[in-house]
Order: structure tokens, then sequence, then C-alpha cells
């Protein structure tokens, strides 16, 4: 398994099936009243937060701690991340608390990439700026597999602000890895063009695509985007691109609705719709915590003689 | 009497239209003679066998960084830079912190350029007060001190009136006016090229049109006005085409280019090295190429470094958060000369990095003509010895070099600021 | 060069050297074992089976089986993966690869019978009890193998063996099931240099 893990495009399909199958036996573990293995016993996980996101540090505070790990949470909201400290001298810090994994979100894309120079802890990312939430990908990967068999020809649909959307890229990578065949849905202003590139489709028209689906994910839409004008008007972007009740009888029975959270609703999202049962929206939490266990466990249950994996 | 003999060195000088092998002598100040079998008397004699020689190179671009930001470099350690890369003359960039929009930070600047004596710089002087892009500098004052070339450099004059006006206005002088090219709005929060690297690794890209806007409009200013605009750190091939087409219809418009951006692109960004974030960013594969066929046809008029040295802490950091630029005066030759290889035709790169741009400064003491009575600002380098950026350590403060564990090919030797070695073995002198 | 493991039938590259058991001895070992079970435990009541991944479940079932021919009695069996209480984790250049645990009753108050192919240097079992333990609380733990072939680096020791085999220590032995691999064996054999 790969040192550090900073994009999807580091893992080849038999990696990613290898932590989905992993984490089968750690959802496995979820469900025993000891909640807790002690394979990463006397290991330190660091959660290194420069954004707000309790939901994803939570899941990998919970991850690290049931593999008996000792987790430090150094976060923004807290006291630990000091006002004007360098990440280079936090990094520092962290290496000589003798850290064995820090997992960094930051709002720069491209700063876990940086972090690795100053460390020798494995690094995980956890969401940097716009460019990946691999970690995210890989839950998204699993709860999907859950109701389909395979992702060879899988029809996944993401839809909304794709241009500043870690989620799509790292799922976009990583479902066309594993042969999907993935619809970027959204304006023009929010869809790179060079996202052929990437191995997706594009699609303007939400309604066009949605009756040959078998997974709808929504991406969240920021309100702001408005200001800078990718939009007109926040009416006009949920008419044409908002996923309302009759959008969803339009889905192909059996097809899922997913979306990373947290959710915008009235904008991406009709508020009915995200409490309807085809939403998995609450199951991507639960796999969350055994799919970062999975991760941990892999990356760190090694001694570390192993590969760099693919290059970014 | 100091006499020195280059014997048997290749001579390119294009300004004469030399090519040929030759003995030089030099004596005190001047080049005494050229031609075969020079007289050797009361010379230190040098062979020469396998170096070019050739008028010292000119830099229209360089950030010397002082007065304001010491810690990153001094006119001293800049100069010292230029003597190593070959540069027998700098433009010093005016965006220093006081900027050099008056006569006294340009005397300054002068001042201490003259007492480190390995280097001529020549400051440049700001085209608006404060680099705000509103109010003209007094570019008559200033022109009269001997400035040649005035530049917002950083910023991109926005305003298309002020443009005109420091077009039209400077004519007087016969100054050149040096824009960087970059339209605001489009470029707002940019990290690197728009394009497929960028929205690969979720960076925000300045697309190559916000140059070629400005690029447009001012050389339709030029040609309104009959100012001599230069257009500073071409980057796209966009640009190249306009730039080209301008001359074609008699514009009096010169351009320069990098040597990282003769060299990189933004495929190399991938891993954020934060030594290739530079403004204007590494654009893609195909504008690479075009600036290298616009330097080669003449298009593109001269190289410069764009020299910008950063402290470690303003690199150091998360790539959106560091400040772009990469040093360069110690590499630009060899890169030059990698970039056009592996047979580069060495008159042409001594047009582009010496003769044409001591031309565009008017600067009479360098560039050549290499003759008897003229000055001896020379440099002498083997252009096939190769190596390795980073193994000695720079004369330049700066670190951050976009050329970093590159081995490239061009290696010099002898530097002589009017007939003194300021380089000697490939090791500055003083 | 990284610690044998544990498990005795590592999927490593194997010359085998020679049979310890055919089948047929396999099949008269489980039930033995069966009868041994029955005779110490008064009966089945409170007894269920845990075999540890992989083969430990096979020979569970089996036992499962023989119980039922025996005496009638249903007891349950169940399968336990202990890669997580492994305690050479971290030494190997890749995380243990992880089987299932399945366990859909509860350990608590019942006789325990560990089932496992080969007892080596016991390390697999003190996995297998830390495991148990955070499963609930056994009224006792007994052990069944296979094959005892020495060589034990920590004091654990097997209730009911099939066959006490001596071995070198450099020797690979491995356990085939016809469940699992096509046909019931016990292997002897060298890692090949």
């Amino acid at each position: 398994m790969i040192k550090h893990l900073l994009s999807v495009t580091q893992l080849r399909p038999e990696d990613i099936t290898a932590v989905l199958d992993t984490a089968d036996s750690f959802r496995e573990v979820g469900t025993r009243v000891i909640k807790k293995v002690p394979a990463l016993r006397g290991r330190t996980v660091v959660n290194l937060f420069y954004e707000n996101s309790t939901r994803t540090r939570i899941s990998f505070e919970l991850a690290a701690k049931r593999l008996s790990a000792d987790v430090i949470n150094f976060s923004t909201s807290g006291s630990s991340v000091a006002k004007g400290e360098s990440l280079k001298d936090t990094a520092l810090t962290l290496e000589a608390m003798g850290a064995d994994a820090i997992v960094i979100r930051h709002s720069s894309s491209g700063s876990p990439n940086t972090l690795t120079r100053w460390v020798e802890a494995s690094v995980i990312n956890a969401g940097d700026g716009t460019h990946e939430h691999p970690t995210q990908a890989l839950l998204d990967l699993y709860t999907i597999r859950e109701h389909f068999p395979s992702f060879e020809g899988l029809r996944v649909a993401i839809v909304g602000d794709v241009l500043h959307s870690r989620v799509a890229r790292s799922n976009t990578h990583a479902l066309a890895r594993m042969g999907a065949e993935v619809t970027l849905v959204g304006p023009p202003t929010l869809i790179p063009p060079e996202a052929p590139a990437w191995g997706a489709q594009i699609s303007y028209e939400l309604d066009a695509v949605l009756p040959k689906l078998d997974v709808c994910y929504m991406l969240r839409v920021q309100r702001e985007r408005q200001r800078q004008q990718y939009f007109p008007t926040v009416r006009e972007y949920s008419r044409l691109f908002g996923l309302g009740r009759d959008r969803v009888d339009a889905l192909p029975e059996g097809a899922l609705i997913m979306h990373p959270g947290p959710m915008n609703r009235g904008v991406e999202i009709a508020s009915d719709v995200a409490d309807l049962p085809r939403s998995l929206i609450t199951d991507q939490v639960t796999n969350g915590i055994a799919v970062r266990m999975a991760l941990l466990y892999l990356m760190l249950g090694g001694s570390g003689a192993g590969s760099e994996g693919e290059a970014g | 009497m100091a006499k020195l003999l280059f014997r048997g060195a290749r001579v390119v000088d294009p300004a004469s239209g030399t090519d040929q092998v030759a003995d030089v002598l030099v004596v005190d100040e001047s080049v005494e003679a050229l031609g075969d079998d020079v007289s050797a008397r009361g010379a230190e004699v040098l062979d020469c066998d396998g170096l070019a020689l050739a008028p010292g190179l000119v830099d229209l671009h360089a950030h010397l960084r002082e007065p304001g930001r010491e810690d990153a470099e001094t006119v001293e350690t800049g100069s010292r830079a230029g003597a190593v890369g070959g540069y027998t003359a700098i433009c010093a960039m005016p965006n220093t912190d006081p900027v050099a929009d008056t006569a006294a930070v340009v005397l300054e600047v002068r001042n201490l350029a003259d007492k480190a004596g390995l280097v001529d710089v020549h400051p440049a002087a700001s085209i608006t007060k404060g680099l705000q892009g509103e109010r003209l500098t007094e570019i008559g004052e200033l022109a009269e001190l001997g400035v040649r070339l005035f530049t917002d450099d950083h910023q991109c004059v926005q305003s298309a009136q002020v443009m005109r006006m420091a077009l039209d206005y400077s004519k007087a002088f016969d100054v050149v006016i040096a824009q960087h090219a970059q339209e605001a709005t489009l470029t707002e929060g940019w990290q690197m090229h728009e394009g497929y690297y960028s929205s690969l690794l979720g960076l925000r890209g300045a697309p190559a049109e916000a140059e070629a806007v400005i690029v447009a409009r001012d050389l339709l200013l030029a040609g309104r006005t009959g100012g001599r605009l230069h257009i500073t750190h071409v980057s796209a091939g966009l640009s190249v085409d306009l730039i080209r087409d301008g001359k074609a219809r008699g514009l009096r418009t010169s351009a320069d280019v990098t040597p990282h951006h003769l060299t990189l692109c933004d495929e190399d960004v991938q891993g954020y090295d934060t030594n290739l974030r530079v403004n204007p960013p590494l654009r893609a594969a195909e504008d690479r190429q075009a600036l290298r066929a616009g330097l080669l046809d003449g298009a593109m008029d001269a190289v410069a470094t764009d020299h910008a040295p950063h402290a470690e802490e303003d690199k150091e950091v998360e790539f959106d958060q560091a400040r772009p630029g990469t040093i360069g005066l110690e590499t630009a030759l060899a890169a030059v000369l990698t970039a056009l290889g592996p047979e580069p035709d060495l008159g042409t790169v001594v047009q582009r990095m010496s003769s044409t741009p001591a031309r565009i400064l008017g600067l009479d003491e360098h560039g050549g003509p290499l003759a008897p009575g003229r000055p001896a600002n020379l440099v002498l380098f083997d252009p096939l010895a190769e190596w390795t950026v980073g193994e000695r350590p720079t004369a330049s403060r700066g670190r951050n070099s976009a050329f970093l564990g590159h081995t490239l090919r061009g290696a010099v030797v002898y530097t002589l600021l009017r007939g003194v070695f300021t380089v000697r073995d490939g090791e500055a002198t003083g | 060069m990284s610690p044998p493991s544990p498990c005795g039938g590592a999927r490593v590259a194997f010359e085998p050297r020679g049979r310890l058991l055919e089948a047929g001895e396999i099949r008269r070992a489980l039930t033995r074992i069966a009868h041994e079970v029955l005779e110490r435990n008064k009966g089945a009541d409170d007894v269920v089976l845990v075999g540890i991944a992989a083969r430990g479940d096979d020979l569970a079932h089996r036992m499962a089986q023989e119980l039922r021919r025996i005496e009638e009695a249903e007891v349950p069996v169940g399968v336990l993966d202990i890669t997580f209480y492994r305690d050479d984790i971290g030494l190997r250049s890749e995380a243990p690869e992880v089987h299932q645990t399945l366990i859909p009753f509860n350990v608590t108050g019942k006789t325990v019978i560990l089932v496992d192919d080969v007892l080596y240097t016991g390390r697999t079992i003190r996995a297998a009890m830390d495991a148990l333990m955070d499963l609930g609380r056994p009224r006792a733990i007994q052990l069944a193998v296979l094959v005892d072939r020495g060589h034990r680096e920590l004091p654990i020791r097997a209730d009911y063996v099939g066959k006490n085999v001596p071995t070198r220590d450099d020797d690979l032995v491995r356990v085939l099931t016809s469940e699992t691999d096509g046909t019931d064996a016990v292997e002897v054999g060298e890692v090949p240099a």
C-alpha cells in the first residue's frame, strides 16, 4: 500500500478493491459491543484540520481510536493551531511528537503534497482546496458497492459545481478507474472543459441524463457562486439542476441518490428528497468510519517498506 | 597596464556580424585587438579552445529587491549573480520598497551598484506613482537622469487611458514603456495556467487570454501613439502571434521571453513545487513551442530573466500562499542553450541575450560590437559543458530556482566588466 | 526476513516434502476429537465452536457435523479472523490480509472450542483469545487443533490434538481442506530459497 494518500489517482483498481474488502471487516467490528481492535495500538494519528469539518474529523478520529491508536486533534477552531504559525513549523512539531500518520484538511490545493516534504509520517489527504478528497470517494464507492454488484458500466451522474469540487474530482477518478461511466452535469461555467480527460462525459441538461442513471450524485452548490456570476440566480440554478420530487420520479427504479454533505436544502436538493429512503446520505456517514479504518490499517499496518504507488 | 590575451576563442558578435575563431587582446578597459595570431607580449594568456567569446549579456528584467527586501537579495548579491551568469548589464525592476518612482530611489540603486562594481545596473523606474496605475511618474526628469525603461512590473497598467498617455508622453524622451500584460478581472486568485493541469490539480487558472487581451490592446495603443512599447515575459502563443503581426505592420514594439518559459510548462507543476509558481504562469507545451519559435524568428526580441529571489519563508509554504517567482540570472544562458538545443545557433542566442537587449536599453557600451577601442564587457562560455543546478550554492541570496535538479548545457567561464574579471574559472572574483 | 506466518498455512510458494496426514486420517482424527469434546464437557450443552480463519473454520464445521452425528447435538459454529489482534502488525512490509469474522451468537457464558488447523508458536491462539475476550466473557476456552508441530514461543497448549508431529523450525506445514482447496491433506515442506 502507498505511503501517502494524496490523490485517488495513486490507487490502482486492485488497491481500491483491497480497501473496500478490508472495510467490510471493519464494518463488522462496528457491530460488536466492543468496537475496538488492537491493530494500531501505540501508533499516533494526528488530525490536522485547517478547515472546519466536524463530520470528517470525527470520522477519522473514531476510525483511529477503534484501531486503538492515539489521536491528537489540531484544528483551527481549537486552540492548537497558533495564529500565523506556518504549515511547515506545525509539521515539524508534529514530527517531533512522533506522529505515524497525519490526516490533513486544508483550503490550499496541494498542501498535503507540500506536507510530505517536511514529515516522515504517512500523510492522508482529507480534502485539500478544490483538488481532491480521496477518502470521500472511497467511502462513496463502498456505499455504491452495497447496492450494485459491479462498477463496470455503472452509470453515474455527478451534478453541480464540479469546477470547485474536490469530491467531484476524486469520485470521477475513482469511478472511471473501476470502469463506471461518469457524466458531469451542470451549467457550462461550473464544468471544466478538460473534464473528459479525467474519464467523464459532460452534459448541461440534467433531465436528459436522469432516466438512464444508476447513481445520481448531487454536489453542494454554494450561494456565493451566484455572487461570482457562475449562474444568474439560485432560483434559476435550482430550476435547471436541482433535484426535486419530479426529477426523483424520473430516475429509474433502484437508482441511488447520494450527496457528500453538508446539504444546501432547497438549492441542489429538495428537503423531502434528502429524507427519502433511496437517499443514502446517512449510510455514507456510517460507512465512512469503516473505510477510514481500512485505509489506516492498510497504510500503517505494514512496515512502510511498500511502494509509493502511481504518481499523482 | 593590464593585458589579457584570450587565445583561440570562437568570437560570436552579431553586432559586427562576426562568428569565427580569433584571438582577442584586452588592455585595461578596452578591446585592443581582435584577429589571428595577435601578439601576446606582456599579456596574461588564456587558452580559450572550445570557448565562445561574446559581448557580456544584458538583462532587461531582474528584481534586485533593494531597497526594501534585502533579506531576499541586495543590489550587490544580485549583481554577483548576474556576473556569474555572464551578465555585464542589468535593468533593475522598480517594484522595490519604496517604489523607484522618484529620482532619489533610482540614484540610490545606481550608487549601490557602482559600489559593488560587478555589473552595470540600470535602474528602471515605474510608469505610475507607487505602481498604483493612476498617475504617471515624472518620466521626463527620470529620463534625463538616464532611466531608459519604465515599467509597473509586477503590476499591469490596467487602464487603457493611462497606458495610452504613458506611450504618448514618453515618445518625447525615446524611452521604453514595458508592460506586464495581465488583465486583472480574468486573473483574480490565479495560481497557475488555466488548462488541463489546473483543473486536475484543483488550482485556479489564469487563461492565456488574460495576457493576450492586454497585448492586443497595447499594440493598438502603440500604433496610435507611436510610443515604444515593450511586452515583458511573454508567456502565451496567442501573444507571440499578436506581436509578430504588429511588427509586420510596422509597429515599433519589442518583447522578451524568460528562460523558464522556454524550458518548462504547466505539466511540470504537478507535485505543487512552489519554485514553479511564477507570474506569468508556466503555460501549455504548445505555448512553450510558440515561444521558442518566436525567439528563433525574431518575433521575440530578447531573453530577459525576470530574476525574482524570495526569502525561504515566502516559498516554503502552501502553493497558493507562495510568492511567485524564480531566480534566473545564474542559469539563464545555460537554460536558453539547452532549450534551443541540441545545437543552438550561438549567433542567435548572443543576439537575443546581449546585442538586442543592449540596443533596446540604448546601452552603447554593452552588446558589442567588439572591435579595437570598444569597452571590454565580455563573457566567455563553454557551450557544451553540462552541470546540474543545485550542486553549488547560488551567488544570489535566493535559493528558489525553477531549475533545481535540472542538468543544463552551457557554463560561463569568464565574465569581464570593462576589462576586469568579475568571474574567473566559473567563480565570482569579488 | 519477515517472521513466519503463525497460521502455518501462508500461501507462499511451497515445495512439499511429504504428507503428514491423508484424508482418511484427518477424518478419524476429527471424529476422535469430537468424542473427546463430548466426554470432557459431559455433552454439548453451552458448547460453541469458533474456527480460526482460514481453514480452522472448515474444520470447525466438520466437527459440528460429527457432534450432530454422534449425539444429535446442534452446536453453533462461528468463524473468527484474528488479523487485527496479531502481534506482528507493522513488522511486515504490507499489512496482513484480513478475512471475515462472523460469530452470530453470544460467547458470554459458553464453553468456546477454538478450532485451528496447525498449532505452532502459539501466537495465533494468543491473538484469538484476546479477540474472543473482546466479544464477550466465555465460561471457558478450549483449544482443538488438527496438527501440533511443536516450537511453542508462548505458554499455550492444546486440549485436543489430531496428531503430534515434530518438525524443523524452518519447515512449513500446510493444511488443505476439500471445502477450500478441493482435497484433504496435511503437507510439510520447505520454502524454496
